[in-house]
């Protein structure tokens, strides 16, 4: 056993003079590997955990959302609406929502103004995100002005922050009482801007939808596994757009690769000739070949697989930040959970570490079964 | 011609004493994204979902119809009229959401 260790310890010494004969040559195909399995695997684990995420925080979205159309656009609804939703068959519970969006020129940012029927906040109070407490610089206490639909500054009192830690659903949130939502958008009265219903079952929530859709013609049902199937359509939208990206350097990389792995130069012929003149058997060359082979893409994989997940999963993945944010000012702080998927480390695997050894050791074994004379004299 | 004592630190076994390290931090990594996964706690996220109903993520926050992407209608992106190309960087990156797409023929 140990004699065999040593055996390999031999070759691999070996290997690594050889490699290190051209440093510089080596050292950079080994950093731009480790560069392309991070960049792959940084889209895989970003996608991955933004999924899983949505999919964990919107389980407990609303079962159906109704919004009515007026020539094809969003329109509010009227309050009798609800009367109407909650006498169909199924739907346990109907509610009006109050929400919008506000343009704040002072900073270029979109917010999302919403009702909140449940907190105890004063017609003067909101409360905010915590990315838009960052973006506007400010606090408890402090007075927060909008501009009101009527024309003059509607001035509010932050009464409190929303956690920090829920900034992927609430950055941009801005909560208020309903008569202070109705009041800083000149709302009409009985109007909301959609319901969220309950269903009893909800199973039958499709069934309920077609329901809703024969008894108000102008609504428009959105159920929760659409939501759910938004997300996940997204994410793999997302990775399919960035691996396109990614596809051209991943075959500058791939012909770099063949071309130093697959193409052995005279030298390395010649190489191989003595050894195998000298006695070394084929099956040693080509054990120092999977050396080779193995040394590199190992150490560049697992290099890059744990910048990757250190990147993603520590370093709030700033680098695709600017991807995500486009031309939008605020902008979540967030830390996604780790997730490591043993079938996805197979894949990248399989794609990086594998192709290599294998471009590696095919023209090694095809100069070691060359007869020795003719190898050394090229 | 005194023969030179072999080093201590051969190349190999430098070099597996770092891939081996490398190993062991693959590893600890596996081990942290199992013990965190399953340490998280959505409870208050889950809650203030279900008070406000909340339907998206506020991931990209530059159009409304990229804010709340499941609510958009099928105009949104043409909301300036009906040829506008669409302009918002994130909207040129999504897809339309599957209940809106056509169905397949």
């Amino acid at each position: 056993m140990r004699v065999a260790f040593e055996r390999q310890k031999y070759l691999i010494d070996y290997t690594l003079a050889a490699l290190l004969r051209r440093k510089t040559r080596n050292l950079g195909l080994l950093l731009v590997y480790a560069l392309l399995v991070f960049l792959f695997a940084s889209v895989l684990l970003l996608s991955q955990g933004l999924r899983r995420e949505a999919a964990a925080l919107l389980q407990d979205a609303p079962e159906v959302i109704v919004q009515r159309l007026a020539a094809g656009r969003h329109d509010l609804l009227p309050a009798d609406w609800l009367d109407s939703l909650r006498r169909i068959r199924g739907v346990s519970d109907a509610r009006g929502r109050l929400w919008g969006y506000y343009y704040d020129p002072a900073v270029k940012a979109n917010y999302t103004v919403m009702a909140a029927a449940e907190r105890p906040l004063a017609e003067g109070e909101i409360l905010i995100g915590a990315a838009l407490a960052r973006v506007r610089a400010i606090g408890v206490g402090d007075v927060f002005s909008l501009r009101a639909a009527s024309g003059p500054p509607a001035l509010f009192k932050v009464a409190g922050i929303l956690e920090p830690s829920s900034e992927l659903l609430s950055a941009d949130l801005l909560l208020l009482s309903e008569s202070g939502f109705r009041a800083l958008f000149q709302f009409p009265p009985e109007r909301y801007t959609d319901a969220v219903l309950t269903v009893s079952n909800p199973r039958e929530a499709s069934t309920v939808a077609r329901k809703i859709a024969l008894a108000l013609p102008s609504s428009r049902p959105i159920l929760r596994s659409e939501m759910l199937r938004t997300y996940d359509a997204v994410f793999d939208w997302r990775e399919g757009v960035t691996f396109l990206a990614l596809a051209a350097p991943l075959l500058a990389f791939a012909v770099l690769a063949w071309d130093k792995a697959a193409g052995l130069s005279a030298e390395e012929k010649r190489e191989i000739g003595i050894l195998k003149a000298i006695g070394w058997e084929t099956g040693d060359i080509l054990r120092m070949k999977l050396w080779e082979g193995a040394l590199l893409s190992l150490t560049a994989f697992l290099l890059g697989y744990l910048l990757a997940w250190w990147q993603v999963f520590h370093g709030g993945a700033r680098l695709f930040a600017p991807i995500l944010k486009g031309w939008a000012v605020l902008y979540p702080d967030f830390r996604l959970t780790p997730t490591v998927d043993p079938g996805q480390i197979l894949i990248v695997l399989a794609v990086t570490v594998v192709p290599y050894i294998v471009a590696t050791l095919v023209p090694g074994w095809r100069a070691a079964i060359a007869d020795p004379d003719a190898a050394m004299r090229g | 011609m005194i023969a030179r004592p072999p080093s201590r630190f051969r190349a190999s076994t430098v070099t597996l004493a770092a891939l081996a390290a490398l190993l062991a931090l693959f590893g600890l990594m596996l081990i942290d994204s199992a013990r965190r996964a399953a340490l998280v706690d959505r409870s208050a996220d889950r809650a203030l979902v279900r008070e406000l109903g909340l339907t998206d993520l506020s991931l990209l926050t530059e159009a409304r119809y990229t804010r709340h992407l499941s609510q958009a209608d099928r105009h949104s992106a043409f909301q300036d009229h009906p040829a506008a190309l669409e302009h918002f960087p994130s909207g040129a990156l999504l897809p339309p959401p599957p209940h809106l797409a056509p169905d397949p023929r």
